[in-house]
């Protein structure tokens, strides 16, 4: 009965991985939002905060990695689902860093471009909204992940569009600025465009574990 | 010295444990989801309880082809079985133990001089080929209803996991026991002659004869799982086609299905007692078996990753095992009646026939007298 006991607490310590990451998105979206509206201390408590989900998270990815080894469990999958929340958990990481970059490099980001940097990060969070729940379907019923990946792919091409028509604007748009400045702002774009494509990576592999799972 | 005749079938019967248990734990330890002490135990203790409880029937039907009536004729019969199982497993040849000792019974007809039933014998074939035809239709059906019911009970992968992993001891336990019911025949099928007359009387139950040389070979068999079979379960990959978890499980279970039906007494009455035909019970191979059910999740997934090569070798070990053990039979009874002065055929049942013979002869020149005399009047 070891074997129940150990299942249940694999499965209850995924499902708090993914909610962790799922924390994580919305405290990016709060941080950027924070960052541009100029609310420093709010945006010093959504950093506090995301390192420490980002903590959590990875101690949690590392736990049912061992609890995955140690009982010996999924012996099939083991290797797949390993490589999905490390690849989850890239997203995690990125999204952490993405607000230090901020927070270190303090951009200048002219008013004109704010509502669409803060766009940018939504868009880019709700492919990593709409990728979890696929996850959590993989385990479940493989057959339903497909229908909900599409959506994971339709953000990251918004993502994209916005990400171009934003730099566009920085080096087309906007003749004040120094050119350094423009490449500094086509980083920053560039980062929080970075974590829609880090959750396109996990829809893939997720594409393919479940097709593996229903043949 | 009856259990220095006896050396040859438990020898056989180890082979088999060695063998055969790979079949039912192969891809559970191979793929850890059972230690392989767990299903060691779980082989030996339910390949034990298949063979005492359900035994006889198949072996009826061996002692039908050919009643090898000296004990040295048995160890001769068992010995070159044996040889060939385990020569054919020491070069990764496919072999079964049923097809070895029903060669080597005929190669003991041949010796002798004795007739093979042909009914006994074609019974029998017929069964090698319908054994893999029906653990491939068993194993579609259950594979159909499996992955319906998964699909439908969107059961969480690792509790899936779990309850797959219980289900493989628990269809591994029915699989041992099968193979001990079904398989017992092969190995002390050939020593019924030498069995025990005397009955163990426990006061709740008791054992035959038959059932305590069934136990004796069932413990040969549970030490050949034990001491051997652990190489075999951990290198097991199924070569014929890549398993998941899931069709292991179905594998197992069909093939178990399969040894179950050709060795119950009470499933072939019931299935008399409404109107059809009685179902054989014959010895049919395990590895045969799990073959078919295999084929047949195969063939389901639309067959592309079978690899015919892999087959085609497999089908050539049905031919040759039989032939080989045959040829090694003759033999070796060769040597053992030349050489060791042993007998390999009970005369009593030659001088009974000669008896016979000669009170026909003497009658029938009765009569030719008695017409003789008639024709001359």
């Amino acid at each position: 009965m070891a074997i129940f006991k150990s299942s249940k607490s694999v499965i209850r310590d995924i499902e708090e991985y993914i909610n962790k990451v799922d924390q994580g998105g919305l405290l990016f979206k709060k941080g950027i939002i924070d960052f541009l509206d100029g609310r420093d201390e709010s945006f010093q408590n959504v950093l506090h905060s995301m390192a420490k989900e980002e903590g959590k998270a990875d101690t949690l990815r590392r736990k049912i990695e061992n609890e995955l080894y140690l009982h010996s469990l999924l012996p099939e999958h083991r290797g797949d689902v390993m490589r999905l929340l490390e690849k989850i958990d890239d997203i995690i990481d990125l999204m952490k860093e993405n607000l230090y970059q901020f927070d270190v490099e303090d951009p200048s980001i002219p008013e004109e471009i704010h509502d669409d940097f803060k766009r940018l990060a939504e868009l880019s969070v709700a492919a990593v909204e709409e990728l979890l729940p696929a996850v959590r379907v993989y385990f479940t019923d493989p057959v339903a992940v497909k229908e909900r990946l599409h959506r994971v792919y339709f953000y990251e091409k918004e993502t994209d569009k916005l990400a171009l028509e934003i730099k566009r604007t920085i080096f087309k748009k906007l003749p004040n600025l120094l050119q350094s400045q423009k490449i500094h702002l086509r980083y920053f774009t560039l980062h929080i465009e970075n974590v829609s494509d880090a959750a396109e990576v996990v829809a893939d592999i997720l594409s393919i574990m479940a097709i593996k799972r229903i043949q | 010295m009856i259990l220095l005749f006896l050396s040859s079938g438990l020898f056989l019967g180890w082979s088999l444990g060695a063998n055969d248990a790979a079949n039912i734990f192969g891809s559970a330890v191979g793929t850890k989801m059972v230690k392989f002490r767990t299903a060691a135990i779980i082989a030996s203790i339910f390949v034990i309880l298949g063979a005492v409880l359900q035994g006889s029937g198949a072996a009826h039907t061996l002692g039908k082809l050919g009643q090898v009536s000296a004990l040295a004729g048995s160890f001769t019969v068992a010995l070159a079985a044996a040889i060939t199982v385990f020569a054919m497993t020491r070069y990764r040849l496919p072999v079964s133990t049923s097809q070895a000792i029903v060669g080597a019974i005929i190669g003991w007809n041949f010796y002798t001089g004795n007739e093979t039933d042909s009914a006994s014998l074609t019974k029998i074939v017929s069964t090698w080929i319908f054994a893999p035809i029906l653990g491939g239709i068993f194993a579609v059906i259950i594979y159909q209803v499996q992955k319906k019911v998964i699909e439908r009970s969107k059961i969480h992968l690792i509790k899936l996991d779990s309850y797959l992993r219980n289900g493989l001891l628990v269809v591994g336990a029915f699989g041992a026991y099968s193979l001990g019911a079904n398989n017992i025949a092969n190995v002390m099928g050939v020593f019924i002659e030498a069995a025990p007359t005397q009955d163990f009387n426990f006061g709740m139950f008791s054992i035959t004869g038959m059932q305590q040389l069934f136990l004796l070979g069932a413990v040969s068999i549970a030490v050949g799982i034990i001491t051997y079979s652990k190489k075999i379960m951990s290198t097991v990959g199924n070569k014929l086609f890549a398993l998941s978890t899931e069709a292991a499980l179905v594998v197992v279970l069909a093939h178990s299905l399969v040894l179950f039906v050709f060795s119950s007494q009470w499933l072939s009455d019931a299935v008399q007692s409404i109107g059809l035909p009685a179902i054989p019970l014959v010895p049919v191979s395990s590895s045969q078996a799990i073959i078919g059910a295999i084929l047949g999740i195969g063939l389901l997934k639309g067959g592309k990753e079978i690899k015919l090569d892999v087959m085609g070798g497999i089908a050539l070990g049905w031919v040759t095992t039989p032939i080989a053990s045959g040829i090694i039979t003759f033999f070796s009874l060769f040597f053992m009646e030349h050489v060791f002065m042993l007998e390999v055929q009970n005369t009593e049942t030659k001088i009974e026939l000669s008896h016979n013979d000669v009170i026909n002869n003497i009658s029938s020149d009765k009569n030719y007298e008695v017409n003789q005399i008639n024709d001359s009047e």
